[in-house]
């Protein structure tokens, strides 16, 4: 590969320094002069009809401020259903829905407020899931469905918010011509983004009524747009800027408290900060999708797979947000990374009485994936194939096409498929100690990275150096760096003479979100963009300047143009721009906007309800785990993983190695852990002693290992990572415990007490002789 | 209730109610906000500081209960980010979103003065109360190991 001056190169992060001092400023941190503090009350049931909310005492109290009730909100919002309003107005549709926002001059006066606020209830009957809203006479969440504006506004059955079909060939009738059908029901868990920042707002109203929002947020445009549609203000008039963010996941990704915030802030006059407490943040955020997946998959004898369909029933909780997209999505995925030419996936998100469901790194493919790479090494297994093997045989290939019809660039499948089965066979161990056994299993991924429109602003200040905008926020997995570092190569100057902007919506061109692995593929190339349009401009300057035509310059390393095969003859970048600030022309600035088009083949691939068609590009992994199973308590260590990406190119080696072995963490906390448990309408474990995220003891090494398939389209060839890595690790678990001890699971999370439940039954019917 | 707290070396006249968290007076009352608050609960480890040297959480601490005790906190550790801990957090690139890495830094930098070179599973034990959800465990660990290397350069 070319030397580099920039990209390829595992840089220390940007922004390192502070967050290893304690000055990175995330919002709690905030203080604004004359500032309240405010917080809510949620509501005890999961569901029932508001008699009243007598805010009278709270009031009353000393040092309170502001009282606002749903009847101060009453703008309804949702991205793709607007369902939702910032307070529960007339019904609250779960356990923690906020009620009433109170701001005071301290928190503790805040929190006593909350207390004095007296609020009557008439209990309703509740939905826990989607079986029971969705039998007949269930009670209706949303009783003006109807009349909400959605997205898409074709009748759907009661309870449902979303429903979709994605089809091509025709699965029902090849199935008859298989070899081998394997059916499967498989199920998911809520499982909670547990960022360790709690969401938090600090809202500002200046003297023309303007209101500021500082948030940790995933995109600073969806709140000023949210907070605008909440509010009922043009976005003119609401401001939103990115404070430092301490994690996300998705779970950032739409607005948290910002609405409530602001409404207070407008209504006292005075700055207000918002945080929730842990207790809080647990009862009234977001959850991943739980989900039932259906999968029939029909092979031949050889393992060629043919003919695949999906049913899938996602819980979204008690407001719709993003299950639209998240259920869409996942149909879109769930044929799995393989050529089968006959597929049908179908599915509903569905109205619950549980907390509102949402976007988590990657986006209803877990879900899906868990199920389908499951059912892979159950048709291996009855066919008597090697679970790798079977993959490498149908995995897809450059050129091949997506469901929809998407021609793939790049794709280093086969090569991330060999990668992990080598790594992971190559390993010696000592056997088991008697009573554990041991077993590899496999996983193989698709994801997308890329969605909608993104721009960049590239400024030349006076002395040569530049100033980056993309409006994009790094949630911490160093997009800020990575952006920095591509600018930098595109114009091949050091990376310290790139200046991040801090995402505002006053400076900062429009960026869709952090989220759908995009920053590193959609603003790298709205980076590529903007910085080659600075180099025209540079280059005209340049021209005039050595008295030469344009087309003979080139760039030097260290900020400098010269002209071609003759080494002596340049100018500086700190030259040019005081020309252009101070002489001719005006200053120099690159602008970049970029759409990742949408659109898909209807005559190939049949698509109705909530469809999503061509998303991004597509991006591939494999995955391997190796565990050790207690026979007697059922527990599973996991010793070993391994993680192989198609990358593209790795932009940043260190910042991808990061991504893989974060999302490999948070993965084999859904494998093994992490879920939020209902006792009847409540979440029964709504705090960190009681939900256990994976600390540093629950985690094997991981091993990460990045491939290169250098994607035409992507900034020096780079695609996306950040979702990949959470996404096949749960399948891996489940199919490395099928390969040690021939229990094939088919719930998550694989607890002691289901490994045991299901060892017993492999037992029983083994005395039965009725096993297999 | 009036009372002083030495932290980082300097004396602070507080006056909060006594069962107040340690936590809370640090980050509001002295403004040393580089102490994170992530559960409340003594769970998650963002507010690890020391207390005479112990990592302890600070959260979970009455204020009033360390009097007379010498507190550091992140902002306490150095004051240019020489801590042998801080250059290899640099080195080893470690932080993510960053929200648990004071506590991290704080908890490691406690283990390594009393256990000099720490193996893997002392690392993971004395560590396994300071979540990381972004997941850098393993970077942790390394940047422990080069910790001990710089410290003794």
């Amino acid at each position: 590969m070319a030397d580099t001056l920039a990209v390829g190169r595992g840089i220390p992060r940007l922004e390192a320094p502070a967050k290893l001092t304690g000055r990175a400023v995330y919002v709690d941190d905030i203080r604004r002069p004359g500032m309240l503090h405010a917080a809510l009350l949620l509501a005890p049931h999961a569901h029932a009809r508001i008699v009243s909310v007598d805010v009278s005492a709270a009031l009353a109290l000393p040092g309170v401020r502001c009282v606002l009730t749903g009847d101060d909100l009453p703008h309804r919002f949702g991205a793709f259903v607007k369902d939702e309003t910032v307070l529960a107005r007339g019904t609250v549709r779960y356990f923690g829905e906020p009620v009433a926002a109170v701001a005071a001059d301290d928190l503790a006066t805040a929190r006593a407020a909350v207390d004095l606020i007296v609020a009557t209830y008439e209990d309703r009957p509740s939905v826990m899931d989607p079986d029971a809203a969705l039998a007949p006479g269930a009670p209706v969440l949303h009783a003006d469905f109807a009349t909400y504006e959605r997205r898409r506004a074709s009748p759907l059955p009661p309870n449902v918010c979303a429903e979709t079909t994605i089809a091509e060939g025709d699965a029902e009738a090849a199935f008859a011509g298989c070899d081998v059908v394997v059916e499967g029901v498989f199920e998911t868990q809520p499982q909670v983004h547990c960022y360790l920042e709690p969401c938090g707002a600090v809202a500002e109203v200046d003297d023309r009524g303007r209101v500021t929002i500082w948030s940790p947020c995933q995109s600073v445009f969806r709140v000023q747009a949210t907070v605008a549609e909440a509010l009922d203000l043009p976005m003119s008039r609401v401001r939103a800027i990115a404070t430092m963010v301490g994690g996300a996941f998705g779970g950032k990704s739409d607005v948290t408290v910002q609405p409530a915030a602001a409404l207070l802030a407008m209504r006292t006059g005075r700055p207000v900060k918002l945080v929730l407490s842990r207790n809080d943040d647990f009862l009234s955020m977001r959850t991943r999708h739980p989900a039932r997946v259906r999968v029939r998959t029909g092979a031949m004898r050889d393992g060629t797979l043919v003919a695949r369909t999906v049913d899938l029933t996602l819980d979204g909780g008690a407001y719709a947000e993003d299950s639209g997209a998240v259920l869409g999505f996942a149909l879109l995925m769930a044929r799995g990374p393989y050529r089968i030419p006959h597929v049908r996936c179908v599915g509903r998100a569905v109205y619950t009485n549980r907390l509102r469901a949402a976007g988590f790194r990657g986006y209803g493919n877990p879900q899906v994936t868990f199920a389908g790479e499951a059912q892979i090494d159950d048709i291996a297994a009855r066919l008597g194939l090697d679970p790798v093997e079977i993959r490498l045989r149908n995995a897809m290939r450059t050129g091949d096409r997506w469901v929809g019809g998407q021609e793939l660039a790049s794709c280093g499948l086969t090569e991330c498929l060999e990668a992990v089965r080598d790594a992971a066979r190559a390993v010696r161990r000592p056997p088991p100690a008697p009573g554990r056994r041991r077993g590899t299993g496999f996983s193989a991924i698709a994801h997308i990275c890329g969605i909608l429109s993104t721009s960049a602003v590239l400024k030349v200040l006076e002395d040569g150096t530049l100033t980056l905008n993309t409006g994009a926020v790094d949630l911490g997995e160093g997009s800020d760096t990575v952006l920095a570092q591509i600018c930098a190569e595109a114009l091949q100057v050091p990376v310290d003479r790139v200046n991040f902007a801090v995402p505002d919506t006053d400076g900062s061109p429009y960026n869709w979100s952090t989220g759908g692995s995009r920053v590193t593929y959609m603003v790298g190339r709205a980076v590529t963009a903007a910085a080659a349009d600075v180099r025209e401009k540079l280059f005209a300057h340049a021209a005039d300047m050595m008295e030469c035509a344009a087309i003979d310059l080139e760039l030097r390393p260290g900020g400098k143009v010269g002209i071609a095969g003759v080494p002596g003859r340049e100018v500086g970048f700190r030259a040019i721009s005081m020309r252009a600030h101070w002489a001719v022309g005006g200053p120099v600035i690159g602008t970049a906007s970029v759409m990742f088009e949408g659109g898909f083949d209807p005559k190939r691939t049949e698509m109705t309800g909530d469809g999503i068609g061509r998303l991004g590009t597509y991006v591939f992994g494999a995955q391997a785990a190796e565990v050790e199973v207690d026979e007697a308590t059922g527990e599973v260590r996991v010793l070993e993983v391994w993680s192989a990406h198609d990358v593209g190119r790795a932009i940043n080696p260190l910042a991808v190695a990061g991504q893989i072995q974060g999302g490999v963490a948070q993965g084999l906390g859904y494998a093994l852990m992490e879920d939020l448990v209902y006792d009847g309408e409540r979440p029964a474990n709504p705090s960190l002693a009681d939900y256990k995220v994976p600390g540093a003891p629950d985690l094997p090494p991981i091993r990460p290992i990045i491939v290169e398939h250098p994607e035409p389209t992507g900034p020096f060839g780079a695609k996306g990572i950040g979702e990949p890595p959470v996404i096949g690790v749960a399948p891996a678990v489940r199919n490395a415990i099928a390969a040690a001890t021939g229990v094939r699971l088919a719930v998550l999370p694989m607890t002691p007490e289901r490994v045991l439940d299901a060892l017993s039954a492999q037992e029983e019917r083994s005395d039965d002789g009725t096993g297999d | 209730m009036k009372f002083t707290l030495t932290v980082n070396g300097r004396n602070h006249d507080v006056d909060v109610e006594p069962e107040t968290p340690l936590l809370w007076v640090l980050r509001d009352t002295i403004g040393l906000t580089g102490t994170k608050y992530g559960c409340g609960i003594a769970q998650c480890g963002a507010c690890t500081v020391h207390v005479d040297g112990q990592a302890a959480k600070a959260c979970n601490i009455n204020a009033a209960s360390v009097v007379g005790r010498k507190i550091t906190t992140i902002e306490g550790l150095s004051n240019d980010r020489s801590h042998p801990v801080q250059k290899a957090w640099i080195e080893h690139t470690v932080p993510q979103c960053g929200y648990c890495q004071s506590g991290q830094i704080m908890a490691a930098s406690a283990l390594l003065a009393r256990t000099p070179n720490p193996s893997d599973r002392q690392i993971d034990e004395a560590m396994a109360d300071n979540l990381c959800r972004c997941g850098t465990y393993t970077q942790i660990r390394e940047a422990v190991h080069a910790a001990v290397k710089i410290g003794q350069s």
